[in-house]
């Protein structure tokens, strides 16, 4: 019994070690950040618990020093984490048949979580749901522990690793080829690029996400025809 | 803010963010067969959402000042390399990590 855990543990950790690093640097950034803010360990630490969404707590530091106002809370969530609605459209079957562990998996489809669950080639012998299970724990505890190491050791920390924050960027250069060279056409990913850098050279960094994948949808739905025609994803 | 402020808006973080992760999933139930349409967006929006995610990473680097986003198209040309050349994801990421640090710590 034990060893079906320990084998999808197994299966899942080299996935990820990257974010490891990346989680770890970002958590702790996050964490440091708000302990300069002047917010106690206690916030990144229940925050990086219940929000798993790393731009978003960034962002949050700022809502939580300024005035009080729940609406404009809610709105920035919804607009800065509307991609996630992309995530769980292309989750629908993978999550399917996971039984409680997909409540939890849900929760933690951070954009990490999703691109590797989405990509990793499962070996035969893993079970995929407690593979993904792992997948989505690792990532929720090394966020959560860099953040709440952050917070409490915060300006002590050293820094000498400029430029480490890359590997997140790296991370997702090799998941957009990992699916390029599993797709025998290219569309979607032509698409998906080309529209998300017209819309941050339109709207700038802040605010070319919704543009992006308001353009994105469009655009894959009026090539619904062809694009089936091609039957590309099969 | 007082502490009940604070507790308030990060519940509403919290589950606005829970929102958007389970909103395909109560709409499209398992038990239930998806349409046509949202089956079709669930394969074609990964390579899609992918590429926005690159940009995404790249969106605060600055073509027309600094170092003119040079260390990036480097360090990414160094992934894509290693990655056709390998096809091991952690080798392709650790040498595009590491190719950007030492761009930026001693070159740029």
């Amino acid at each position: 019994m034990n060893s079906k855990y320990i084998c999808a543990l197994k299966a899942a950790f080299p996935y990820t070690i990257p974010i490891f690093a990346g989680f770890w640097f970002l958590g702790l950034t996050y964490g440091i950040y708000m302990n300069v803010s002047g917010f106690s360990f206690w916030y990144p630490m229940l925050m990086s618990l219940t929000i798993f969404a790393g731009s978003m707590e960034f962002v949050a530091v700022n809502l939580l020093l300024g005035a009080f106002n729940p609406l404009q809370a809610l709105i920035m969530t919804l607009m800065i984490n509307a991609r996630h609605l992309f995530y769980g459209i292309s989750m629908l079957d993978k999550y399917k048949g996971t039984g409680w562990k997909k409540i939890y998996l849900i929760f933690g489809m951070c954009d990490e979580s999703f691109s590797i669950n989405y990509t990793a080639e499962i070996p035969a012998g893993v079970d995929k749901g407690w593979f993904m299970f792992f997948v989505t724990l690792l990532n929720h505890f090394y966020w959560f522990s860099g953040a709440t190491l952050g917070g409490i050791f915060g300006s002590f920390i050293k820094f000498n690793t400029n430029g480490l924050e890359f590997v997140m960027t790296a991370m997702f250069v090799v998941i957009f080829m990992e699916q390029w060279l599993k797709d025998k056409k290219h569309t979607s990913a032509v698409i998906g690029l080309a529209l998300s850098a017209l819309c941050l050279i339109a709207f700038g960094s802040e605010q070319f996400m919704i543009p992006s994948m308001l353009g994105i949808l469009a655009v894959l739905t009026l090539l619904r025809k062809p694009l089936e025609r091609a039957g590309e994803q099969e | 803010m007082t502490v009940a402020e604070q507790i308030i808006t990060i519940a509403i973080i919290a589950l606005a963010t829970m929102l958007v992760r389970f909103l395909p999933f109560m709409l499209f139930p398992a038990g239930r067969s998806t349409p046509k349409y949202i089956q079709y967006l669930g394969k074609v929006l990964p390579a899609a959402v992918f590429g926005l995610l690159v940009v995404y990473c790249l969106k605060d680097v600055s073509i027309f000042s600094g170092s003119h986003g040079l260390p990036e198209l480097i360090a990414i040309a160094v992934v894509i390399l290693l990655h056709l050349w390998r096809r091991q994801m952690l080798l392709s990421i650790a040498g595009g990590t590491v190719c950007y640090m030492l761009l930026v710590q001693l070159v740029f």
